[in-house]
């Protein structure tokens, strides 16, 4: 069993006291580990537009390694651009996971655009930094992981690894948009594509996680970890109607492979709840795990998809890894 | 080589048939299958939807072997538009056909419309096993996209196969742009080439395979190619990026590569030996070029003024010199 001691609160840009171009939302942390710093990067909004649209940037903070719970230092502005008329990242840059490659730092994100009969689509993007992490430059203006026959939109939530001497990117795949209440709804599963270079990517072509809501079961940020001999992947489910409240809001599920091809679900493994009352006591999700000085850590976003920040969890025992 | 065309004018108007899904003009990129009794030519034809936008689909016309005569008009539904939010939701043109054993493989150019640009657009492949009368998808999304070097308006596609490849022409977008204030983003695209063993899965070049003549900006679109006496020809249309639908003298022409190896192309418009007339349904516009050859005979299909509205027309190769 996995059972997670929760930490509180680590970052909210309504918090800050200091002007920031971050007006709300902190969503899907990803960890580098730095000597000193702990740098998490996530993706933040500017205030919306008057008619109510959002547009979403990669930005960081660096988190005292002796005391995760103190922030050193906020991103002063967006870490990349918001792509240029007609690309797929037009319109926002989110999730974003950050992986070190030698030299350079390598940022996977999904990137949206906007559409006229469905409200949006989303491709996974890639850019880099040469500078540490500072600043990252895009490797091409189109996506680096785009549709294919049988993954037609909504390619998005990536999570970047590296494991047993490959590349691999764990994303959601759009399956259906199907009108509810008159508005159209994504209906998307979690998959696989393996790289030997992290830019030309072959897709396993295959949905990776049983349903457990059934085949409405939207499935996003695949957050996979290898401890103990095995693959373990935490990540987030929601029935894809009424999901915006407490009620049928994303949860966290887990499951586990030897190989990262099969995979066993067992979410009763997770164990972490809603808080009885603040930033997280409607929504617990979008995991994201790391390891620093024997302990396992894991971000989350709280409330309103993250609309009230990000928080953090320590695993109570190494034991839960089998 | 220079290439002598006879223009044999205007052969498909498509105002004066009935057309499925409530299609009423244009018939727009003309492309052709040779079959046993005839030649049916598939072409993209528009209806306008509930906003008065268009939506293109699909048609066909079956001509005699020997182009003088048509004989029937598509009364079904060739390929259904795709599913919502999929890249062909909001219109297939052009279509492409290529025969592969018992089986048609038709490229397909989805789009589909957003909010900052206009539309953009993919590749798609769907089979026909009835001599393309229908079609059924390979898949509800694209087998050729936008991708990190090509990021937007991936279309046009044209495949023939020599020796075990597939060989595929398209083209793809480079840039949006504002050329002034007021007007809504045009954008530049460029031809490029790929390759395939099995006309599913396609490795890309990476590169502009044809230089341009006006500018930049130039856009250059369906290219069409054939192999004859040697070389392969190619044939594809170009434009100025902006004021093209008023202005003809921006719009679009034929233009003409040759290669000796599928590799390297050379530009030569002066060699395409056919160009607009002084009046007429071709005077103010040429685009859509296809090339295809019929019981000893070169045909070019084409378009003329405003893009296809008023029909097709056809040349036939007179000489090589």
């Amino acid at each position: 069993m996995f059972k997670w001691k929760k930490l509180g609160k680590v970052f909210d840009p309504k918090d800050l006291r200091t002007g920031s171009w971050m007006h709300e939302f902190a969503q899907s942390p990803s960890v580098l580990v730095g000597d000193d710093a702990v740098r998490v990067y996530f993706c933040s909004r500017p205030a919306p537009s008057p008619d109510g649209q959002y547009l979403s940037y990669i930005s960081f903070i660096d988190l005292d390694r002796q005391n995760l719970l103190n922030i050193l230092r906020v991103c002063e502005r967006p870490i990349l651009p918001l792509g240029k008329y007609g690309t797929f990242d037009e319109f926002g840059t989110y999730p974003v996971s950050v992986i070190r490659n030698g030299e350079e730092i390598r940022a996977y994100y999904a990137g949206w655009t906007r559409c006229e009969s469905v409200p949006f689509n989303a491709a996974i993007g890639v850019a880099v930094s040469m500078d540490g992490g500072e600043t990252f430059h895009r490797l091409g203006d189109g996506p680096v992981l785009s549709y294919t026959s049988d993954e037609p939109f909504l390619l998005g939530s990536p999570r970047i690894r590296c494991f047993a001497g490959r590349w691999q990117l764990w994303y959601v795949a759009g399956k259906q948009w199907q009108v509810i209440d008159g508005k159209p709804e994504p209906l998307y599963k979690i998959r696989v594509a393996f790289s030997d270079d992290g830019i030309h990517w072959t897709k396993h072509g295959q949905d990776l996680i049983a349903d457990r809501l059934g085949e409405q079961e939207c499935q996003a940020c695949p957050d996979v970890t290898y401890r103990n001999g095995r693959y373990h992947m935490f990540f987030s489910f929601r029935d894809m109607r009424n999901y915006k409240e407490r009620e049928g809001g994303y949860r966290i599920g887990y499951a586990s492979s030897p190989d990262m091809l099969k995979w066993k679900r067992d979410d009763d493994l997770v164990s972490i709840g809603l808080s009885d009352a603040g930033w997280d006591c409607e929504m617990v999700n979008y995991p994201h795990l790391f390891e620093l000085d024997g302990a396992t850590y894991m971000l989350y976003q709280g409330n309103g998809m993250g609309r009230e920040g990000f928080g953090l969890a320590v695993l109570e025992s190494e034991a839960a890894w089998g | 080589m220079i290439m002598r065309w006879k223009k044999l004018g205007k052969i498909f108007d498509p105002t004066q048939h009935s057309l499925p899904n409530r299609c009423q003009e244009f018939a727009q990129s003309p492309q052709a299958l040779v079959l046993r009794d005839r030649i049916r030519v598939h072409f993209s034809t528009r209806e306008r939807d509930s906003v008065g936008k268009y939506l293109s689909h699909v048609a066909f016309a079956d001509f005699s072997r020997d182009m003088k005569s048509l004989i029937s008009v598509s009364d079904q539904t060739v390929l259904p538009l795709g599913g919502l939010g999929c890249f062909d939701e909001h219109g297939i043109f052009p279509m492409s056909v290529c025969a592969d054993g018992d089986r048609l493989l038709a490229y397909t150019t989805g789009w589909n419309r957003k909010v900052s640009v206009s539309v953009d657009a993919s590749i798609g492949l769907a089979i026909s096993h009835d001599e393309g009368l229908t079609f059924q998808r390979h898949g509800a999304g694209p087998i050729l996209a936008a991708s990190l070097k090509e990021p937007f308006l991936v279309g046009d596609a044209f495949v023939r196969r020599y020796g075990e490849v597939f060989h595929m022409w398209y083209i793809y977008g480079t840039r949006w742009q504002k050329f002034t204030e007021n007007a809504p983003p045009d954008r530049v695209y460029k031809i490029a080439h790929a390759t395939s063993v099995n006309g599913i899965e396609w490795q890309r070049d990476g590169r502009h395979i044809i230089s341009d003549r006006l500018n930049a900006n130039e856009c250059q679109a369906l290219p069409t190619v054939i192999y004859l006496h040697g070389v392969y020809h190619m044939y594809f249309c170009y434009r100025q990026a902006h004021g093209f639908r008023v202005d003809s003298d921006r719009g679009y022409r034929i233009g003409y590569a040759y290669s000796a190896d599928l590799e390297n192309w050379v530009r030569d418009d002066s060699r395409a030996g056919i160009d607009v007339s002084s009046d007429g349904w071709d005077c103010a516009m040429q685009c859509y070029p296809h090339i295809f050859e019929c019981d000893g005979n070169v045909y070019l299909l084409y378009n003329g003024n405003e893009f296809g509205r008023h029909g097709f027309g056809l040349a036939v190769l007179d000489k090589i010199i």
